[in-house]
């Protein structure tokens, strides 16, 4: 006579409409937690994404700069003086087979100011420096304004700027002719540099002809550097010829860097703080998570008679278990979604002022919301085994 | 056919001395009676109604539900005896504030695994059955009280089980509409239900068909009017 009991059985569509209930009866309160992951979550995002932009943005200016410059300098002798190269260098490197370009620059003793009636000692850190007229072409300097240096205004009183160094100077435009005081007579500047990433040095220069430098200063034209472009694939290669090339007795002493170095590392150097501020993320999350367990405690004693009601309908320990452990995920996610949508727009706004591409990689979206979901579950769980503990019989009869 | 038996009840809880609530209950109730359970507070009924409706088990001594012993239950097969075989009404209604009373009513299967429209349609069938078939679209804070426990009624006997179980029904209402109410229970009675009405009030227990009385643990009376 005794059959066995057919099982308490809950479809899944409505374990989830029976856990969302409590959410859509209490919806400031549903707002208000799920307020702790999506923060913690558009932290992570925007980290991540903030990051990412700026990484994608300095390797596609690196890209556009081309990694295929070299600097030649003539490094110290081994007793610690400044070395020279021997005046033949350049040439010497244009020589090289897969070098496809050479410019030398060299340091010129004399100062650059605005007028002669301003200090000998303010320079503005503006150095002045000899060159040809190749380093445009060899550097891929563009101008903002005016020309650079040609055969012809090399030989004459006349002076490219840096951007860095026009800046300094006050002079923004070629309007009306302008004039620097250099060394001691005047120079016609008759052009401004754009910005050059891969040679801050020349940034902040006064470039001119090295006929003029010899004219006016005297300058000795060994070059203090040799600008080198060579073919991306053997660049290796003449990495290791240019110092024998360029200074064949004391090769030693030559020193050869690539200045594209420096910024491939500036990219990687983000990598600290991005995981430093990650895990700032992550305690936003941490806390959010505890803001979800506290309500849910708190909601679990609100609704001891609901789930008395439930277990005397036929719900079993498991049903209650899950329902609310769904409630604290589905809050979660809530957040989570929230918090990806806002650290996008972060990462948006930041990338758009800074006039980056928006990179926001996908697996860090996913991974958001993943770590939102287990956040959820992991917080759900004590309140949830909390609710499933409650006797029935003491949760349908209200002290 | 007996729904219900009891033999030699007991139900002590831990302390000390510990508390014998129960003190050897036998009692067996048939398909298709109206009972009550009446005695003063203290007297043992809400343990009975805890023990009867499987939300909670004997220390020693047999309850047979619908023919099944739930002292040697799981929790799952004690939640699915509740479920199938027992109808709820509590004094309080506990009915869910956010939900219509129709969609009170179909809770009451849910956890039989029911799809959710037929768990509607069956749900207006048993609104209709306690006079409400014009109300379902309400919330519980819209309906009168005793418009609530017939919606809660309702929740009860949606599932048809063998035993509606009446915690103190009218205990909430005023003495007109638990009157109201105790006529609806004697409806479903006369159509067939099975229905225990667990009370401290004599004079609604002296209105039912059988009355059995509890005091000190123990059955003192049980009395059967023609």
């Amino acid at each position: 006579m005794t059959a066995a009991v057919e099982p308490s059985r809950l479809r899944t569509r409505d374990a989830l409409a029976t856990s969302t209930l409590g959410l859509r009866g209490k919806r400031g309160r549903t707002l208000l937690t799920a307020v702790g992951i999506a923060i913690g979550i558009a932290a992570m995002v925007s980290v991540v994404g903030i990051s990412a932009s700026s990484r994608a943005d300095l390797l596609a200016e690196l890209d556009a700069l081309g990694t295929n410059l070299l600097q030649v300098t003539p490094g110290q002798s081994r007793f610690g003086d400044e070395s020279t190269l021997p005046t033949t260098a350049p040439a010497m490197v244009r020589r090289v087979g897969p070098v496809t370009a050479a410019a030398s620059t060299t340091s010129v003793a004399a100062t650059v100011r605005r007028t002669d009636h301003i200090p000998l000692a303010e320079t503005g850190g503006i150095s002045v420096v000899a060159t040809e007229p190749d380093l445009a072409g060899v550097l891929h300097a563009t101008l903002a304004e005016g020309r650079f240096l040609d055969d012809a205004t090399a030989d004459y009183p006349t002076v490219v700027l840096g951007s860095v160094a026009a800046e300094r100077l006050g002079i923004t435009s070629l309007g009306g002719s302008p004039q620097v005081w250099l060394g001691e007579r005047w120079f016609t500047v008759i052009g401004i540099l754009d910005s050059l990433p891969l040679a801050p040095d020349i940034d902040r220069s006064a470039l001119i002809g090295y006929a003029a430098a010899a004219e006016h200063f005297g300058t000795d034209p060994s070059a203090s550097a040799v600008w080198v472009r060579a073919d991306d694939d053997q660049i290796a290669s003449v990495r290791e010829v240019l110092p024998t090339t360029a200074n064949p007795e004391n090769p030693d002493e030559v020193e050869v860097t690539r200045p594209s170095d420096a910024l491939e590392a500036e990219a990687k150097a983000d990598d600290a703080l991005t995981a430093l501020l990650l895990g700032l993320g992550g305690v936003a999350l941490l806390v959010g998570g505890i803001g979800i367990a506290n309500v849910m405690v708190i909601s679990v004693l609100e609704r001891r008679t609901e789930i008395g009601l439930r277990r005397a309908l036929g719900a079993t320990r498991r049903h209650v278990r899950a329902q609310f452990v769904v409630e604290a995920v589905v809050l979660a996610a809530l957040g989570g979604i929230a918090g990806i949508l806002l650290g996008t727009a972060v990462t948006a706004g930041y990338a758009a002022n800074r006039g980056w591409s928006l990179a926001v990689p996908v697996p860090a979206l996913a991974g958001g919301v993943a770590v939102a979901l287990v956040v959820g579950a992991v917080a759900g769980l004590y309140p949830a085994s909390r609710a499933a503990r409650l006797a029935p019989a003491e949760a349908v009869r209200p002290a | 056919m007996p729904v219900l038996e009891l033999e030699d009840v007991v139900k002590e809880y831990p302390g000390s001395p510990p508390v014998r609530a129960l003190d050897g209950v036998s009692l067996s109730i048939d398909a298709g009676e109206l009972v009550a359970l009446v005695g003063p507070s203290g007297s043992g009924k809400s343990t009975l109604l805890n023990v009867v409706g499987a939300l909670d088990q004997p220390t020693s001594g047999t309850v047979r539900v619908d023919g099944r012993d739930v002292g040697v239950l799981s929790d799952a097969a004690l939640s699915a005896v509740r479920g199938r075989s027992i109808g709820f009404v509590f004094q309080h209604f506990h009915l869910l504030d956010g939900q219509t009373a129709l969609d009170n009513v179909a809770t009451g299967l849910l956890y039989r695994g029911i799809p959710a429209g037929e768990r509607r349609e069956r749900a207006a069938a048993a609104l209709d059955r306690v006079g409400l078939g014009h109300r379902t679209e309400h919330r519980p804070r819209a309906l009168s009280g005793g418009e609530r426990q017939r919606v809660a009624i309702a929740r009860a006997i949606v599932g048809e089980p063998a035993i509606v179980l009446a915690d103190e029904p009218t205990g909430n209402l005023d003495t007109r509409t638990g009157a109201e109410v105790l006529d609806r229970l004697q409806q479903l009675h006369d159509e067939g239900a099975t229905i225990i009405v667990i009370t401290h009030d004599p004079g609604i227990a002296g209105r039912l068909p059988r009355c059995v009385s509890i005091r000190d643990g123990r059955v003192t009376d049980d009395e059967r009017r023609p």
